[in-house]
């Protein structure tokens, strides 16, 4: 068995595996471990009390709660980013840079940062009644919380359009107008439905957030699943229960992975052959030139302006202690860096099977992989607690653990810059080193190796920054006595101390601009 | 090989060294801390201690009846050296699972009898009262309930803050499952989820709350308005006792005890002793507002003198307080947590 899929990956020449072997163990234990040994938790105790947890009614409004707010922050999603990026790819706004912009700079606010400037900007004694008398009400419960994740999630489903926008073949759309269609027909019957794939991608991104989310349904008080999981830890500890709510929100994750393939199935894209693709001519706007102009600026306000804005007005009226700040900020980059360097290193041998000996025991690696990654955190943490006390009690609590949380969960993130790297490394290179005498593993970090350097670089510092805002696997797995930037903000917003959180939340907001920074240059476009 | 093999070994070094559970220094200058109270009120005096004494106090920050409840699944195996709850309650649970030493006389006898157990596991290091603050540009002071049970009337309805999630709510539950008996507690809780009472985190959130519209009133713990007003004197908050003898005017404690497993029981007790000094009283006398325990330090101006709450509080032993699972138990069982 073990020799023919050998001979199978080798092809004409062998193959060093034992990278890959390892790679399987460390991602296969790391992510199924847990969740295997989450389902077994939840079995746990008498068959009676499983069926009360299970059936408790409570459970179903959780459910309704939690796909409400997703379908929610979908179509605000859309209603957002659908005109956005139509705006900025086929109209004469397009050539005002700052009109892309706006929908890409809330990126660069974590989406629990921004839900504490909507609480400390707003309510009778917040910023906008202190400073313009502007007495708007709180915006907590399911308002806040679906505020504040649509605001977020938005330049996601936006990048996805524009880039799905631009690479569309105007022929079409012009030989429509040619017939006689109209603006609008021409957006509904040629262009939407070549939009699917990026809707549904998009969707998808923005679903996985918000399931995820715990930062900002525990700020606005909206109990969905991960913020009943986060109750359960922080007032009752009812572990068996958290365990259920866990595997009830993994099994809702997956039921939106399902459909997404669901809705993908079978779709084909012709008519963009590389050479043949040409922009279209950009309209003009016309009467409709004002109200566009104020609906981009009304978005770039709610979710850019007034959150940064809240932000420094807060941080004015605080004292911050630099000891706090320096000690908070010592605390993320002791294990984003790690976890970085962790994650891309092991993203490597998964990439470089992936894209030169691809078989389906690489295929599955990789799907394991984004399991981890589309897996809710706060989920894949309680099941890393729960396996950390049965398997290593001494680790519980220490920094190992979480270390190996954030490179389980950003793991993926970590392999689409290496395998794009990889593939513009051509594999003769490495061929013509072996035939110069070099052993496979020796021709690989001779040759390729150093032409993968960006690639990594590139992987490495998403996942650093991706770490440093990282929240819900940092808050239940942190060991005592650690401090980061998250974590500060969290607790200081959710004792509604918004000037104490105000300078965390700004260092935070600097690390994720670099973060949207790093996404722009890589992605190419030039916005 | 060679410039790849030593990039592993460093990550996997890396990562092996951070699993390593602290080493216990030899003269045990470390100690940990599972702390159930707000972070901004425990960091500052755990700096002063630790500026004080040159011992590292490792903080696991968490809500008092969850680390409580922690340290029972722990067991043999928790790191934790010293557990400070923001409730008599979740001590009184952690005692009788054995899980605390007794405290050697100087340290206990630094404290009036009601202010510790009879075992001398844990002892107070403050105390607070219940009250009921609100919103005087919507709430008319003839409005105000006389009692707690009130507040599941129809004229307040969706208008109450409360934290059921919170330690200070749980023990106070704890007692009026006590002085009132299951039932009508039950009842109680009951009527204050069907007349929209509105769900907090913790009190701070209450207090902000308040001032920001989204409550007109809510019961939470006297010192957290205080603390308000003292950075913005025109706060539009207020705060009011119930009636004498009020269940909702329950006087409780925050305390601490040293865990039997600590390794650490030197550091630790000196831990507890420092929380009873004048510096540490002083603190949480004067800039928490919170009615000190000691004898050294006299009670906040701001506050009503002790002798007079002692009127207004229900009756009833702290050292009673130990039923926490049977309050979770009723507060999952109405649907709160």
């Amino acid at each position: 068995m073990l020799r023919t899929l050998k001979a199978k990956l080798a092809g004409p020449r062998p193959v060093t595996l034992w990278p890959l072997g390892v790679t399987i163990l460390i991602v296969g234990a790391g992510v199924l471990g847990p969740l295997a040994y989450l389902v077994l938790r939840a079995f746990e105790g008498d068959w009676a009390s499983v069926q009360a947890l299970v059936l408790r009614p409570r459970n179903l409004t959780l459910l309704g709660r939690t796909v409400g707010l997703t379908a929610a922050v979908l179509a605000l999603v859309i209603a957002l980013s659908l005109p956005l990026a139509w705006l900025t790819t086929r109209t004469t706004l397009a050539q005002h840079r700052w009109i892309t912009l706006v929908g890409v700079l809330p990126l660069a606010i974590p989406s629990y940062v921004l839900a504490y400037t909507l609480l400390a900007a707003t309510g009778n004694y917040g910023l906008l009644t202190q400073a313009f008398g502007l007495p708007v009400p709180r915006p907590s419960g399911f308002t806040g919380a679906w505020l504040a994740l649509s605001f977020y999630t938005f330049p996601y489903m936006f990048l996805n359009l524009r880039a799905a926008l631009l690479g569309l073949d105007a022929s079409l759309e012009e030989s429509a107008q040619t017939l006689g269609y109209g603006t609008w027909s021409v957006f509904g019957r040629v262009v939407m439905p070549q939009l699917r794939p990026a809707l549904a991608a998009g969707s998808l991104i923005v679903a996985l957030h918000v399931l995820g989310d715990f930062g900002v349904v525990s700020l606005m008080r909206f109990e969905t699943f991960s913020y009943a999981i986060y109750l359960q830890y922080s007032a009752a500890f009812d572990r068996v229960y958290a365990a259920w709510l866990a595997l009830m929100l993994i099994a809702l994750t997956v039921a939106v992975l399902v459909v997404e393939a669901w809705v993908l199935r079978g779709v084909t894209l012709h008519g963009n052959k590389a050479g043949h693709h040409r922009a279209p001519r950009p309209r003009p706007l016309g009467r409709w030139r004002i109200p566009a102009v104020g609906f981009v600026g009304g978005l770039a306000l709610l979710s850019f302006v007034l959150p940064v804005g809240t932000l420094l007005y807060w941080l004015v009226r605080s004292t911050p202690s630099l000891a706090n700040l320096a000690e908070a900020l010592l605390g993320s980059t002791s294990v984003a860096l790690p976890a970085a360097l962790g994650a891309s290193l092991l993203a490597m041998p998964l990439a470089y099977y992936s894209v030169r000996h691809p078989s389906p025991l690489t295929q599955t690696t990789e799907r394991v992989a984004y399991l981890g990654y589309a897996m809710p955190p706060l989920a894949f943490a309680l099941a890393m607690i729960f396996l950390s006390l049965l398997l290593v009690p001494a680790w519980y609590q220490s920094i190992g653990i979480l270390l190996i949380a954030y490179i389980m969960h950003y793991l993926a993130e970590a392999i689409g810059p290496v395998r794009s790297a990889l593939y513009q490394a051509p594999p003769r290179l490495e061929e013509a080193a072996r035939t110069l005498g070099h052993r496979p593993f020796g021709a690989f970090v001779k040759v390729t190796l150093p032409l993968l350097q960006r690639g990594l670089v590139v992987s490495t510092a998403f996942i650093f920054l991706a770490v440093m805002k990282e929240l819900p696997l940092t808050f239940l797995l942190a060991p005592a006595g650690f401090q980061s930037l998250a974590l500060r903000v969290w607790s200081f917003s959710t004792e509604a101390l918004f000037d104490r959180a105000a300078p965390f939340a700004l260092l935070l907001l600097l690390f994720s601009a670099c973060f949207v920074g790093l996404l722009l240059l890589t992605r190419g476009d030039k916005a | 090989m060679s410039r790849f093999t030593p990039l592993v070994a460093l990550a996997l070094l890396l990562i092996a060294s951070a699993c390593q559970p602290a080493d216990p220094a030899p003269e045990a200058s470390e100690i940990t801390l599972y702390a159930g109270r707000s972070a901004s009120l425990v960091e500052p005096i755990v700096e002063q201690f630790e500026a004080a004494t040159g011992i590292t106090v490792n903080v696991r920050q968490g809500g008092t009846s969850a680390l409580a409840v922690a340290l029972l699944e722990e067991g043999e195996a928790s790191p934790a050296d010293v557990f400070w709850a923001q409730d008599g309650g979740a001590l009184g649970a952690v005692h009788k699972a054995g899980l605390f030493m007794a405290m050697p006389d100087s340290i206990a006898n630094k404290v009036p009898a009601g202010m510790r157990n009879d075992a001398q596991t844990w002892v107070a290091t403050s105390g607070r009262a219940r009250v009921l603050a609100y919103a005087p540009d919507r709430v008319d002071a003839s409005e105000l309930p006389a009692s707690i049970f009130d507040l599941t009337d129809a004229r307040y309805q969706g208008r109450v803050g409360w934290a059921p999630t919170n330690g200070s709510f749980q023990s106070f539950v704890t007692a009026m499952r006590m002085i009132e008996g299951e039932e009508r507690t039950k009842a109680w809780l009951e009527g204050m989820a069907a007349n929209d009472a509105v769900a907090f985190t913790n009190n701070s959130a209450i207090i902000q709350g308040l001032a920001d519209g989204e409550a007109d009133m809510g019961i939470t713990n006297h010192y957290y308005l205080i603390r308000f007003k003292d950075g913005d004197a025109a706060f539009p908050v207020e705060q009011v006792f119930f009636e004498a003898g009020n269940t909702g005017n329950l006087v409780n404690v925050a305390g601490m005890g040293v865990l039997n497993t600590s390794e650490a029981k030197p550091a630790a007790l000196r831990f507890v002793s420092f929380m009873l000094s004048n510096t540490a009283q002083e603190y949480f006398g004067n800039q928490i507002f919170e009615y000190p325990v000691t004898n050294g330090v006299t009670t906040n101006e701001r506050l009503i003198p002790m002798d007079s709450l002692s009127t207004l509080q229900p009756a009833i032993d702290l050292e009673q307080l130990d039923d926490l699972d049977g309050t979770l138990a009723l507060l999952r069982d109405v649907g709160l947590i």
